[in-house]
C-alpha cells in the first residue's frame, strides 16, 4: 500500500478522498449555521466578498451550502453502494449454494437485469419505493446489484473451478463454509476495487436523481439538488450551478482513482522499476571454441529484471556455440533458467528485463544491437520457435493455413495464393494428414500434437536455419512426443537445421541432441556430449534421478535433498554447493569456472567429478 | 480396508453430441495394493478418478467402496484425492495447518489442541517441519505443496487414496522424494490406491497392478510385471516403445510408416469397432483383411483374453479365446 502512495495518481487520490471524507465529517458540524442563514438583504446575488460563490434565492451561502451537501451525498452514495454490494454478492453466490435447477434461475433473472441500462434500473425502482431519500437510496443500491451480481459470480465461478475448491469438497466440506472460507477470500479483491469504482458511479447517479427532482427533497439537500436549484438562477450567478456540479466531479474522480490505484497494486505485483545499478557479472567460463561456421554464437549472455530491492538476475552468464545442423539439448528444473536463454538468443525477453551479452550473434549478425527492423527479417525467416503449450501459440481466430501463409507474406513478399500453397507444402512436410483440408481448419480442430507439428511446419515456411524448441513435447504423452522428435531430427537431416531442444527431461534431450548444456541457477555447469559421461555432480544426480522403465522397483528412489536457490539470492560460491555430495570449502568461497576438460567436454566445477 | 470398484462406469458430458469420457469402465483396486492408471491426455483416466469422488457426474454405473455405492456414503468419504497441480490445489490465503485441519473429519477429534496436534503428525509424516502449519503455501516449493496436499488427503483417514498425475509437475529431482514418500506412506498404512499418470516409468515404479487406457476405455489391465513386460495390447506396446529412454535411439524402435504419424481418434466420434483401429500397427491400417477391427469392439470379450486385452489380435491369445473365437482369429 505504501508503494501505492509514492506514485502520483496514488497519492492524489488518498489526499482527495482524505480531503473529502474530512469535510463529509467537519463541514456540518463547522458550518451547519452558515449554511442555513437566510439573508433577505442578499437574495440570488453573484461572488462577493461576503460570499464567494454567491447566494442562492433565499439569499443562503452557496459555497457554505455546498461544503455541508458533502456528507449526505457521500454518505448516501457509499450506502447506495453497500446496498448494491451485497445484494450483488449474495445474488452472486448464490448459484453455489442453491440446487441447479434453483442456481439456473438466479443466474438467469442477474443476467436479464444486466441486460437492462442502469439508470433505467434505477427510475424503475424509484417508482416502486416512492419519490424520497430512502427510495432513492435503494433504487440506485439496487440498480447497481445486477453488475456486482456478474461479477461476483463470474469470480466466483473460476475460483470454483480450481483443484483447492474440489479438495475441500472430497474432504467433506459443506457448501457455505465453502463459500465463506475458499470462495469468498479469493474474489474479495477484484470486489474491493469495483466496489470503490461503483461509489463513484452511485455518486454521479444519486446527484442525478436529486437533480430531477426524485431524490433527496427538501429542506434536505445534497449536490444534485443544489446543482438544479443553481440551474434556476444559472444566468444570474453561475457559479451557484458550477460549484456542485465541480464537487460532484471532483468526488466521482476521487472514488475512481482510488479504486484505479487499488487495482493497481493488487493487479501488477511485479513492483517498480528499481534505481539500483545492474549488477555487472564477468563471465566464468572458458570460451575458446572452433567456432568458425558457428550458426549461434552466445558469450557471457545474462537476463536481469529489475525488483524493487535491486536486481534479480535469472541468466547469469551463459555461453556456449550452435553449428549448422548441430542439435543441442538444453536440460534443467524449472527456474534453471534454460526458457530464458531460448527467449534471449531470439530477442523475445520483453522491456523491463534486460539481456546483455559479451557476444550474441545469429548467421553472423548481432542480435543486440542490429536495429529490430533489419534483424526483423533475418529472425522471421531464419530462426523458428516452438513453444510448450500448443493451445496458445495460434491465434484461435484464423485459420491454420493463413497464420502459416502470413510468415510468408511478411517476410517474403510471396502474393496471397502463392503463400497459402506454400503453407500446404509445409504442412504436408510436417507430416499433417490431408493437409490442404487441415489447412482451412480452426486451430481447436487440431489435436495437440498436431498443433506442434504446424508449429513447427510455420517455422519451415522460411529457410530456417535454427529451431528452438521450447519443452515442445510436455504437453504430449509419449507416442505424440517420439512422432514430435522424429519430425524434428527429419527436418534438421533434410534441410541441415540447427535445433536447440530445451527440456527438464534428460531422456528425450540424450535421444534427440549430440550435445546437451545442463543448467543450474542460472549457469551452465556442464557442456558435454550426450553420449559422454557425466562429470559434474549435478548432471550425474539429475541422471540418477531419472525415472525409466529400467529402475529398480524394490529400491527407493534417489533423490537430491534440498533445492535450487531462489534466483535473487544466488550464494558467492558454486549454487550447488548446499545440494552437493562433494562439496569443499573452496566451492562455497568461489564460484567453479566453466572450463574444458577435453575437446568436446566443458564442466564447471572445482573437482570436476573426480572426487566423486 | 476395502476395494474400490468400478462397476461399468460412464461419464458422459453434454447432451446429445456430447462426449463420452469414460466407456463402460469395470476396474478393481484392490485392498492394500496400488492400482496405476496409464493413458494419454484425454483418455478418461482423471475423469474416472473425479467419478470415484463425486466430482464427475456418473451417467451410467457404479462405483463401490467396500461393497457400498460411494454415491450413498457419507459427505466425508473414506476416499481422497491428491490433484496434479500443486499450485492450485492448496487455497493460497489458508495456512497449511488451516489446509490440513479443515480435512480432519469432525467429530473425530474434538478441541482446537488435539487437531493441532493432528495437523503436526500430519506434516511430521509427510516429512515436512511441523512448524510450516502456520504459514501460506505461497512461500513453499512444489514438492512442499504437493506433501502438504498428500497429508490434506491423509486427514481424511481415507481408505483409498486417488493420485492424480501428482508428480507431473513436478521437477525430477523432486519427483523422486514425492514417489519415495507415497509409496512408503501407501505400505504403512495399508491404503488402497489409484495412481494415474501418463509416465509409464512412474507407474511401473509404484504399482502391483498395471491398466492402461484409451479413448474412454481400458484396453488392457494385470499385474504390472506382466503388462509391462508381456504387453497383449498393441496400443501398451507403443506406450512401452515410445518410452523416451537415453539407451535407445528415436528411430530405434516401432517405426512404422503406416501409423507413425497418425492422429489420435476425435473422442467426439470414436472409430466404430476398435478404438484404437486407426492407429494401430497390427490393425486394418496395416493389415488390409482385419477387418474385424473395424466391425467388431473388442471389449465387448475382453474378459476372456489375458491381461482382459481389448484386441481380436492379442499377442498371446489364452487357451480360452482361442477356442471361443475359433476361425476369426486367424
Amino acid at each position: 500500500m505504501a508503494k501505492a502512495l509514492r506514485t502520483p495518481v496514488g497519492a492524489f487520490s488518498a489526499a482527495l478522498l482524505a480531503l473529502v471524507l474530512a469535510l463529509a465529517v467537519l463541514a456540518p458540524i463547522l458550518w451547519h449555521g452558515n449554511a442555513f442563514e437566510v439573508d433577505t438583504e442578499a437574495i440570488g446575488q453573484g461572488p462577493s466578498a461576503a460570499h464567494w460563490l454567491g447566494t442562492d434565492n433565499l439569499g443562503r451561502d452557496v459555497l457554505f451550502r455546498v461544503l455541508v451537501a458533502t456528507r449526505l451525498s457521500v454518505l448516501l452514495a457509499v450506502l447506495a453502494t453497500a446496498i448494491g454490494v451485497v445484494t450483488g454478492l449474495v445474488l452472486g453466490t448464490l448459484p453455489s449454494l442453491l440446487p441447479r435447477s434453483a442456481a439456473r434461475l438466479v443466474t438467469a433473472a442477474v443476467n436479464i437485469a444486466v441486460a437492462f441500462p442502469g439508470l433505467l434500473l434505477v427510475l424503475f425502482f424509484s417508482v416502486i419505493f416512492g419519490v424520497g431519500t430512502h427510495g432513492a437510496v435503494l433504487a440506485v443500491g439496487f440498480a447497481l446489484a445486477p453488475a456486482f451480481a456478474r461479477l461476483a459470480q463470474t469470480l466466483s465461478a473460476s475460483v470454483a473451478g480450481q483443484d483447492f475448491v474440489s479438495a475441500a469438497r472430497i474432504s467433506g466440506v459443506g457448501r457455505i463454509r465453502l463459500l465463506v472460507r475458499h470462495i469468498l477470500p479469493n474474489i474479495g479483491e477484484p470486489l474491493v476495487v469495483n466496489a470503490t469504482i461503483g461509489a463513484g458511479a452511485s455518486l454521479l447517479t444519486f446527484s442525478g436523481l436529486s437533480f430531477l427532482g426524485i431524490g433527496v427533497q427538501a429542506p434536505d439537500y445534497d449536490w444534485g439538488r443544489l446543482l438544479g436549484e443553481g440551474l434556476n438562477g444559472i444566468y444570474v450567478n453561475p457559479a451557484a450551478a458550477l460549484a456542485p456540479g465541480a464537487a460532484v466531479v471532483l468526488v466521482g474522480l476521487a472514488f475512481n482513482l482510488a479504486g484505479e490505484t487499488v487495482a493497481g497494486v493488487i493487479g501488477v505485483r511485479t513492483g517498480s522499476r528499481t534505481s539500483a545499478p545492474r549488477p555487472h557479472i564477468p563471465a566464468r567460463e572458458e570460451v575458446a571454441e572452433d567456432r568458425d561456421g558457428a550458426l549461434l554464437v552466445v558469450e557471457n549472455l545474462q537476463v536481469a529484471f529489475p525488483r524493487p530491492s535491486g536486481w534479480t538476475v535469472p541468466v547469469r552468464g551463459v555461453g556456449f556455440t550452435v553449428r549448422a545442423g548441430e542439435a543441442i539439448g538444453v536440460v534443467g528444473e524449472s527456474g534453471s533458467g534454460k526458457s530464458l536463454t531460448g527467449l534471449a538468443v531470439s530477442r523475445l525477453v520483453e522491456s523491463p528485463a534486460v539481456v546483455t551479452a559479451d557476444r550474441l550473434e545469429f548467421a553472423g549478425k548481432p542480435v543486440l544491437t542490429t536495429p529490430e527492423r533489419e534483424l526483423r527479417g533475418l529472425l522471421g525467416t531464419s530462426l523458428a520457435m516452438v513453444f510448450q503449450d500448443p493451445m496458445t501459440s495460434f491465434n484461435p481466430t484464423r485459420r491454420i493455413g493463413h497464420q502459416l501463409a502470413e510468415v510468408s507474406e511478411q517476410h517474403q513478399g510471396l502474393p496471397r495464393a502463392k503463400a497459402l500453397a506454400r503453407a500446404v507444402d509445409r504442412l504436408r512436410a510436417v507430416r499433417i494428414p490431408a493437409a490442404e483440408r487441415r489447412a482451412r481448419q480452426y486451430p481447436h480442430e487440431f489435436s495437440g500434437g498436431m498443433r506442434q507439428r504446424a508449429m513447427i511446419g510455420m517455422g519451415l515456411m522460411g529457410d530456417p536455419r535454427l529451431i528452438i524448441a521450447d519443452e515442445p513435447t510436455t504437453a504430449l504423452d509419449v507416442t505424440v512426443q517420439r512422432q514430435l522428435l522424429r519430425l524434428l531430427a527429419r527436418t534438421r537431416a533434410e534441410r541441415d537445421t540447427a535445433i536447440i531442444l530445451i527440456s527438464h527431461d534428460i531422456a528425450v534431450v540424450s535421444q534427440t541432441c549430440e550435445r546437451m548444456l545442463v543448467m543450474y541457477a542460472g549457469r551452465i555447469v556442464e557442456d558435454l556430449p550426450s553420449a559422454a559421461t557425466p562429470r559434474h555432480p549435478y548432471t550425474r544426480a539429475l541422471l540418477a534421478a531419472s525415472l525409466d522403465l529400467e529402475t529398480d522397483r524394490d529400491a527407493p528412489l534417489v533423490v537430491i535433498p534440498g533445492r535450487p536457490p531462489e534466483p535473487d539470492r544466488v550464494p558467492d560460491g558454486c549454487a550447488f554447493a548446499d545440494r552437493c555430495p562433494v562439496v569443499t570449502d573452496r566451492c562455497r568461497r568461489e564460484d567453479p569456472v566453466l572450463e574444458r576438460v577435453d575437446a568436446t567436454h566443458r564442466v564447471a566445477c572445482w573437482h570436476k567429478g573426480g572426487a566423486a | 480396508m476395502s476395494d474400490l470398484v468400478f462397476d461399468s462406469v460412464s461419464v458422459r458430458y453434454g447432451g446429445r453430441r456430447g462426449l463420452t469420457a469414460v466407456d463402460h469402465v469395470g476396474l478393481t483396486v484392490p485392498a492394500g495394493q496400488v492400482v496405476g492408471l496409464v493413458g494419454e491426455s484425454g483418455s478418461g483416466k482423471s475423469t474416472l478418478a473425479r467419478a470415484a469422488v463425486g466430482l464427475s457426474p456418473v451417467s451410467a454405473g457404479r462405483v463401490l467402496l467396500g461393497g457400498v455405492d460411494v454415491r450413498e456414503l457419507p459427505r466425508r468419504r473414506p476416499l481422497q484425492m491428491v490433484f496434479q497441480d500443486p499450485y492450485s490445489s492448496l487455497d493460497p490465503r489458508m495456512s497449511v495447518g488451516e489446509s490440513i485441519a479443515e480435512a480432519i473429519p469432525r467429530g473425530v477429534l474434538p478441541g482446537r489442541g488435539a487437531r493441532r496436534d493432528e495437523v503436526a503428525r500430519l506434516l511430521d509424516l509427510v516429512n515436512l517441519d511441523p512448524d510450516r502449519a502456520g504459514h501460506l503455501p505461497g512461500g513453499l516449493s512444489g514438492g512442499q505443496r504437493q506433501r502438504v496436499a498428500l497429508a490434506r488427503a491423509l486427514a481424511g483417514r481415507p481408505e483409498v487414496l486417488i493420485a492424480d498425475e501428482i508428480t507431473s509437475a513436478l521437477d525430477v529431482s523432486v519427483q523422486g522424494a514425492v514417489l519415495n514418500l507415497v509409496r512408503s506412506l501407501q505400505r504403512r498404512l495399508g491404503l488402497s490406491m489409484l495412481f494415474i499418470s501418463h509416465n509409464l516409468a512412474v507407474v511401473r515404479y509404484l504399482s502391483d497392478i498395471v491398466a492402461v487406457m484409451y479413448l474412454g476405455r481400458i484396453v488392457e489391465v494385470g499385474p504390472a510385471e506382466q503388462v509391462l513386460t508381456e504387453p497383449q495390447h498393441p496400443y501398451t506396446r507403443d506406450l512401452l516403445a515410445a518410452a523416451p529412454s537415453a539407451h535407445t535411439s528415436l528411430f530405434d524402435t516401432g517405426v512404422d510408416t503406416a501409423t507413425a504419424d497418425t492422429e489420435p481418434a476425435d473422442p467426439h466420434h470414436p472409430p466404430s469397432g476398435c478404438r484404437y483401429r486407426t492407429r494401430c500397427p497390427v490393425g486394418p491400417l496395416v493389415r488390409a483383411d482385419r477387418e474385424l477391427c473395424r466391425q467388431a469392439d473388442p471389449t465387448e470379450d475382453a474378459a476372456h483374453r489375458r491381461h482382459s486385452a481389448a484386441c481380436h489380435f492379442a499377442e498371446n491369445h489364452s487357451h480360452q479365446s482361442v477356442i471361443s473365437r475359433g476361425a476369426s482369429a486367424s
